[in-house]
């Protein structure tokens, strides 16, 4: 097991360093620098540009400016953003938990409703609510789901005004931020409009954050319950007398969701390019907005941590699941 | 000696055809059926646009801006989509639209297809250092969010129609190059290919004529999906506006320039997004068809 995670862990390393090699050449390629970007219309004496670019260090040789930015990387500092002047790391980290609450939710909503429906789908096969479940989950899959905001938008917020449209709590509402989630912030200040506001302001993200994977949770889950359902065991189960819900549940289903867990774990990546869209629309104050102001206003440092970070946690959060996936299933430890 | 004669008899009736087999197991499921049907109605808007279209796409109606549709109170016939914002007619944006998803579908999936094909092809064949240096760099750029990605690539090269083409085959690269060289890993250890080596076949012959045509099944499915996922990921960068810029009747960015009239006139908002909702929809299903067909492990 353990030479299992040291082998698994050792790939990661090359990985990691060649999206440090992407995130520090992409700033590279990027027409205009970060002084002339600063300096706008009017543009700017030689002399201070100079002098800025020598401050940036942006006129040092190359293989120079990565060896830097590695030790920099390994030390935790990921430069300052040049509009906010703020350290990129702590920028990240103010605005990271509002990602992860709005993918947490999302991800829940997508396994909670996914899974039963996967399951209910493979049970009656081939009837209705299998069709229904396999056509309301390949339209979820094809969603643009940008426009399935819009239309959500349209229908909770303006026709019904049921929802906010965008941020994550109402204007009038100050909850000290201990943790950078919302929900857990409200709900420790004991400010129950507050908590209401939150919740109602979670509502429509959550939803279309996580209807792609809500989709594939679904499909996946129909096809693995489908070939588990043919096994032999499960047939020796049925034919012991055992009630159907107890095979269903205790001998099929707990095989049916090795693939699933899989699947589950690879969603991350998915869910954080769907966090971009989302949280561009309703104006969510998480890191995929903020990277998209990055790249527009060309904030190099943040769209380097940026980018950086979000690769780092996937690489991380795919190692899990693979570690994971060992654990419960042996023939790939010992493969 | 005697002289043997061939009747017309004695050569086996041909069976089903492999082409007429596949046509029978894809159109088997109904999904698949009416994905194609959808994606012929689509190439055919496409190709025939400037008939089709009842006006031109860039068309300006002054006098009927936010008309709506035909069906809506103070709708006409004369624009069966309504208008947008200033005034052009929405089933004509449309149509032309369809011309720019397909093109970026296929322009994306072919460099795509092509480049990753040729990588996966060597890193399969000839393994060792080049195989590991290709493969950590897909994983590089598996690590990244596609829209992330494709930001990413679009930042660098600049928005438009043309770079966001470029950065979905980019996006989409990884996973070509990951499938080609699996399947010529499989590929690579059977005996045919053992016994044409030994007849003398060169790498070159035996990677793109020997290998690669057994190897095309995936290929052809996973080339379906990534049209959808090039449509979409156009559509969404369209919609950041990083991709086709204004007033490219492209469908995302049709959406981005309607937005701040969503309340006012919903369908400058509903009809491009159920566009790019029916297309993506039209190929996954044709996907999964093209899948179920040519996997003879589903095969019943």
């Amino acid at each position: 097991m353990f030479t299992f995670i040291l082998r698994r862990a050792a790939l990661i390393v090359p990985t990691f360093i060649g999206v440090t090699l992407l995130a520090f050449a992409l700033i590279h390629l990027i027409p205009g620098d970060p002084v002339e970007n600063l300096s706008g219309e009017r543009g700017m004496d030689p002399a201070r540009r100079a002098r800025l670019l020598h401050e940036f260090g942006l006129d040092r040789p190359l293989p120079v400016q990565y060896a830097d930015y590695v030790g920099q990387v390994l030390r935790g500092d990921l430069g300052t953003s040049l509009t906010t002047h703020e350290p990129v790391l702590r920028e990240f980290l103010t605005l990271f938990p509002a990602t992860v609450e709005l993918a947490f939710f999302a991800m829940l909503f997508a396994v909670v409703v996914g899974l039963p429906a996967g399951i209910i789908a493979a049970l009656k096969r081939n009837t209705v609510a299998d069709y229904a479940v396999m056509g309301v989950s390949l339209t979820g899959y094809s969603m643009p789901i940008f426009w399935w905001a819009l239309l959500l938008i349209l229908f909770f917020s303006v026709q019904l005004g049921w929802t906010p449209v965008s941020g994550r709590i109402a204007v009038e509402f100050d909850v000290p931020a201990s943790t950078g989630f919302m929900l857990i912030d409200a709900l420790r200040a004991g400010d129950a409009g507050a908590f209401r506001s939150a919740v109602s302001h979670l509502l429509l993200p959550t939803l279309v954050l996580g209807t792609i994977p809500l989709a594939v949770i679904a499909r996946m889950t129909r096809s693995s319950m489908l070939e588990v359902l043919r096994e032999d065991y499960v047939r020796t189960a049925r034919a012991k007398g055992l009630p159907r819900w107890q095979v269903v549940l205790v001998h099929a289903l707990r095989n049916a969701l090795i693939p699933v867990i899989t699947v589950i774990g690879l969603q991350v990546g998915l869910l954080l390019s769907g966090a971009i869209l989302t949280e561009t629309i309703f104006s969510w104050p998480g890191v995929g907005n903020w990277l998209v102001h990055g790249v527009q206003s060309r904030d190099y440092p943040v769209v380097q941590g940026g980018i950086l970070l979000i690769a780092t946690i996937v690489i991380s959060v795919n190692l899990f699941v693979d570690l994971l996936y060992g654990v419960i299933n042996p023939r790939i430890r010992h493969a | 000696m005697s002289e043997v004669t061939i009747s017309a008899a004695d050569i086996p009736v041909a069976g089903p055809g492999t082409l007429r087999e596949f046509w029978l197991t894809y159109t088997q499921s109904r999904g698949a059926v009416i994905g194609l049907a959808l994606i012929v109605v689509l190439i055919v808007l496409a190709i025939g646009a400037n008939v089709i279209a009842p006006y031109s796409p860039n068309e300006q109606f002054r006098d009927f801006t936010l008309a709506p549709p035909a069906w809506h109170d103070g709708g006409s016939v004369r624009f069966l989509l309504g208008t947008d914002p200033v005034g052009r007619d929405i089933l004509s944006r449309l149509i032309h639209g369809a011309r720019l998803s397909l093109l970026i579908g296929l322009i994306s999936v072919a460099i795509s297809l092509s480049l990753g094909v040729v990588l996966g092809l060597v890193a399969g064949y000839f393994r060792g250092l080049v195989e590991t240096t290709i493969m950590r760099l897909m994983d590089v750029m598996l690590a990244l969010p596609s829209l992330l990605l494709a930001i990413a690539v679009v930042a660098i090269l600049g928005p438009g129609l043309i770079n966001a083409m470029y950065a979905i085959a980019i996006v989409l690269l990884p996973h070509y190059v990951r499938l080609t060289r699996a399947a010529v890993i499989a590929e690579a250890a059977k005996e045919y290919v053992a016994s044409s080596r030994i007849a003398g076949a060169g790498p070159l012959r035996l990677m793109f004529s020997t290998i690669l045509p057994n190897c095309a099944a995936p290929l052809i499915v996973q080339a379906t999906l990534g049209f959808s996922n090039a449509i979409l990921d156009a559509a969404a960068l369209g919609f950041l506006g990083l991709g086709a810029q204004p007033p490219t009747p492209e469908w995302g960015s049709m959406l981005a320039d309607a937005l701040e009239f969503i309340q006012r006139a919903s369908w400058v908002v509903t009809f491009p997004g159920l566009a790019i909702l029916v297309t993506v929809l039209a190929f996954n299903l044709m996907g999964d068809g093209l899948r179920d067909a040519l996997d003879p492990k589903l095969k019943r």
